[in-house]
């Protein structure tokens, strides 16, 4: 791996870092006021690392919940990796030992860094989907220990600070709007995510919004098709 | 005080259903990827990336003061910082800064 590779990896994940040790840090002081200390933040960045289900979790052991409910709980919430999951199949086809951990640890953020990445000439793609995601994992792990070592010690006024993860949503989708060659697929994810986030509210819309994004990409599959099949044919075709 | 052994015990079904939903996919089409699927996997970051804008825009309340409006104009600085100079650090940093600006001084 050359340094270009690992350097460009890194100035990837500048924003995730941002993100990662701040919700992080809030996640730790979180658990640490429920009487949990730095060390239970740490196995769970470690094993879940899985941001909205651990604060999820934090209510289930909070709240004493049982087993099965914790089991429910975390199909409904992280159900949508699923699909993350079968954007990479292809691409992290072959790309060695690291696979098990690279599918473990796929998260929204990293997710939206690998998924569709415009990459210069001399950067390796599979070095950078390593890079990415083991960068991610340990500024997520350094926020949540972190966190659970301060606890309600230190008062920060960090208000806001965790945009950095909206904002770099929104860049990587006007990167993507500009390169789409059909602008069908986002216009459906916009409108299943508002619709239901109107009709079911904002804890529960994730569910209906992952089902109707599918269906909808297939119904409307023709239309898709044929727009991205559109550089390909011969000029004046249509 | 709490109960080590249950704590424990939620943890690991958390991890284990977690690992389960991420490596489903990839299971499942490890021999090969039916059509359909190559098709979805291609447009599928499409629509989850513009549904995961919506999902951090989720606790936004136009009702409420500040109406979402710190919200929406540090989404539209970074949306238009980025058409205009396409830098992906400099798009968050000045839209982070904006937001955190506008919350903490302007609507508080």
């Amino acid at each position: 791996m050359n340094k270009k590779t690992l350097f460009y990896s890194f100035k990837a994940t500048i924003p995730v870092m941002a993100g990662y040790i701040v919700l992080g840090i809030a996640f730790g002081v979180l658990l640490e006021s429920k009487g949990y200390n730095f060390l239970w933040s740490l196995v769970m960045s470690l094993t879940i690392f899985a941001g909205s289900m651990q604060f999820v979790t934090v209510d289930l052991l909070a709240g004493g919940a049982t087993l099965v409910s914790a089991a429910i709980m975390t199909v409904l919430v992280n159900a949508r990796h699923i699909f993350y999951g079968i954007s990479m199949v292809d691409k992290y086809r072959g790309i060695g030992r690291v696979k098990p951990y690279l599918m473990h640890a796929l998260t929204d953020e990293t997710y939206s860094l690998v998924c569709d990445p415009t990459l210069p000439e001399d950067v390796a793609e599979k070095p950078y989907y390593i890079i990415v995601t083991g960068f991610n994992h340990i500024y997520w792990v350094i926020g949540c220990a972190v966190g659970g070592l301060i606890g309600g010690a230190v008062e920060f006024n960090t208000a806001g600070l965790d945009f950095a993860m909206t904002a770099l949503f929104v860049v990587i989708f006007v990167e993507q709007w500009e390169k789409a060659k059909s602008h069908i697929p986002a216009y459906i994810g916009l409108a299943a995510a508002v619709i239901c986030l109107l009709v079911f509210g904002p804890t529960n819309f994730l569910i209906p919004t992952i089902i109707i994004i599918p269906i909808a990409l297939f119904a409307l599959r023709p239309l898709i098709e044929k727009q991205l099949k559109k550089d390909e044919e011969v000029a004046g075709n249509d | 005080m709490i109960d080590v052994k249950h704590s424990v015990a939620i943890i690991v079904v958390v991890t284990l259903v977690t690992l389960a939903l991420r490596w489903l996919p990839f299971l499942v089409f490890a021999k090969g990827t039916p059509k359909p699927v190559v098709y979805l996997g291609k447009v599928l970051p499409y629509a989850l990336i513009a549904m995961l804008v919506i999902y951090c825009l989720k606790n936004l309340s136009f009702v409420e003061s500040p109406h979402g409006i710190p919200e929406l104009i540090s989404v539209a600085v970074v949306a238009a910082l980025h058409k205009w100079r396409h830098r992906t650090l400099l798009s968050i940093i000045v839209g982070t800064v904006c937001y955190m600006l506008l919350i903490q001084f302007v609507f508080v």
